[in-house]
């Protein structure tokens, strides 16, 4: 059960997280609570895994190389295919969705020819292609996203 | 513009800022900075879009929003920009980008629609499809199944290239 302290730190504070010295206090008199209450709530939803983490979110490209991409994999592989892929330290989503295309993983690193040797190792180990899909414009500004918590 | 320091930086920070009461103070103690300077620097790394924001990452998943659906299209390259640029409007789209099409996948255009029901994603995905004029155009809808790995964006260190040791993994 969420209190309504987490549920103002879930949605209220997901960009525009304030740049000075003790950012916690200032959330936190902005909220009406203490500083030790903001730190162990956001420690409570980092345990619970509701939240990854109090970050940044990077645009892809910036700082390395990064892709997303798709395989198409029998049913009775996937799961086999997906646990050899999730092992690559530089994967970092990995999903099955509804498609002939049905695993989708993003892959990221700290140079391009980095990037295809991992994507290359994975074709050999899994014996399934990839379909490389790099960014090519971004439309959006991901502002955050806003979360309907009345019933959590 | 980004320089060897706002590199380490953003390395360092990339996993999450510390939950303690002088988290930037606590970075500048791991990088040789100054409290002053990691923050004056993470100011100017937004202010530049560097980083697109900066604070509470969210799992949707974990919130009930387990209705997430890719959307793709293929749109002719003419037109692309205006209709991404249409789409990324509407406030229920959390993604849009464009990728080059492959052999065997011929869509140029994705969002994203996470919701907590498919019947709600369908017919928001209907009402976008109205408003930007996007129904002649082929697409696929690519609800998620199984998550096998979902963690925040970790961009590895810059060296060694080999892999195995990292310890962010």
């Amino acid at each position: 059960m969420l209190t309504d302290l987490h549920k103002h730190l879930l949605n209220d504070f997901q960009r525009d997280f304030p740049l000075v010295e003790r950012p916690y206090l200032e959330i936190a008199n902005r909220l009406g609570v203490s500083e030790d209450e903001v730190l162990s709530a956001l420690a409570e939803l980092c345990d619970s895994q509701l939240i990854s983490r109090v970050g940044p979110i990077i645009p892809p490209n910036q700082i390395g190389a990064s892709m997303l991409v798709a395989m198409a994999v029998p049913e009775t592989e996937l799961q086999r295919v997906a646990d050899i892929i999730s092992h690559y330290p530089e994967v970092n989503h990995n999903y099955e969705r509804e498609n002939r295309f049905n695993l989708w993983f993003v892959a990221l690193a700290s140079t391009a020819e980095h990037l295809a040797k991992v994507l290359d190792a994975i074709e050999r180990e899994t014996g399934y292609q990839t379909q490389r899909l790099p960014l090519i414009n971004d439309f959006f500004i991901d502002l955050g996203f806003r979360l309907d918590l009345t019933h959590a | 513009m980004l320089d060897a320091r706002d590199f380490e930086l953003l390395t360092e920070i990339q996993s999450g800022l510390p939950i303690s009461p002088r988290p930037y103070h606590d970075i500048g103690l791991a990088l040789g900075m100054s409290e002053a300077e990691v923050i004056e620097r993470l100011a100017v790394l937004k202010q530049t879009g560097l980083i697109k924001r900066l604070g509470v990452i969210v799992k949707h998943r974990a919130l009930g929003y387990r209705a997430n659906a890719m959307i793709v299209w293929n749109i002719p390259d003419a037109l692309v920009e205006t209709l991404g640029d249409r789409i990324s409007r509407s406030s229920f789209v959390t993604l849009c980008y464009q990728r080059p099409r492959t052999s065997e996948w011929p869509y140029n255009l994705y969002c994203m629609i996470h919701g907590k029901d498919r019947d709600t994603v369908l017919a928001q995905l209907e009402q976008l499809s109205v408003n930007c004029g996007l129904q002649a155009f082929d697409r696929e809808i690519l609800f998620s199944r199984r998550c096998f790995k979902q963690r925040g964006a970790l961009y590895l260190p810059v060296a060694p290239a080999q892999s195995a040791e990292y310890s962010h993994g």
